[in-house]
């Protein structure tokens, strides 16, 4: 049961021959080596994809002409255990700082053995991408916006 | 043949965020965001004329972000909740394989 903005998430799990520090590692530091290469924003090929081990940390990647696009940012870092980051990339796939507009990456890494580790992925907020950009204003008025996007989570559910 | 890469969200996408480009087209959605709407509900709370809100609701039907059912004598339109489905159908999928990926590649670090 999820309640209010958690309506829209894409939820996923797969567990890995690996200890909980390897697998944190290679998500995080190797991202780029797994990474299906043909996702990508910049018009150039992707040369590099980072996420920055540190919370604010940029999530980014470089193309082969040298230009770097921002996807998001780090909210969480706490190896083995954790890594939360923002997916900024909007419908025309500019990097929106908007965090109203903004959905939100999870992973966690589960100990099961010494070396096997579930991942749990959990993409939430996609609903923030059809958010028109007026709600971010409005959200803490009880009256306003806040109501309305309830009721449009409730719409969406 | 050049391969071109792969765009994250489907064209449907770009083409909502598009349409809520529009300031007069975004207010519609807002409203009806908040509740179902009739096109002279909505006439009367934006300062265009009605065949300008229905012009205007046809577009953001093409993109499907808003639906519309009769009920009565009157036509209802509402934010359609397929858009924002669509869009996690596709993230579902590009997670699949991108940790399908994942799992190879902590495979290949674990034989180093």
């Amino acid at each position: 049961m999820t309640t209010g903005m958690e309506t829209v998430a894409v939820n996923k799990s797969i567990t890995v021959n690996a200890g909980r520090e390897r697998a944190f590692a290679v998500f995080t530091e190797n991202f780029f080596t797994w990474w299906p290469k043909s996702h990508h924003i910049g018009k150039a090929d992707m040369a590099d994809a980072v996420i920055e081990p540190k919370v604010g940390g940029r999530w980014y990647e470089r193309g082969a002409d040298g230009v770097e696009c921002e996807w998001g940012v780090v909210l969480a870092y706490d190896p083995p255990a954790r890594v939360v980051l923002s997916w900024h990339l909007q419908g025309d796939w500019g990097y929106d700082p908007d965090p109203a507009r903004a959905s939100e990456v999870e992973v966690q890494f589960i100990k099961e053995t010494d070396d096997r580790t579930r991942v749990v992925l959990t993409h939430r907020h996609i609903e923030r991408h059809t958010m028109p950009e007026k709600v971010a204003a409005g959200v803490d008025s009880p009256d306003g916006w806040g109501g309305i996007l309830a009721d449009y989570a409730e719409a969406v559910a | 043949m050049v391969s071109r890469s792969l765009p994250f969200v489907p064209t449907y996408q770009l083409d909502a965020l598009g349409a809520l480009g529009d300031p007069t087209r975004r207010a519609i959605f807002e409203l009806l965001a908040a509740r179902p709407r009739a096109v002279g509900e909505l006439a009367k709370e934006l300062p265009v004329s009605r065949p300008a809100v229905s012009q205007h609701l046809k577009v953001l039907k093409e993109v499907a972000l808003v639906t519309d059912s009769a009920e009565g004598t009157r036509r209802l339109y509402r934010v359609d909740p397929r858009g924002v489905h669509a869009l996690r159908d596709y993230l579902d999928q590009l997670w699949d394989s991108a940790l399908t990926a994942f799992a190879a590649a902590v495979e290949r670090e674990e034989e180093k």
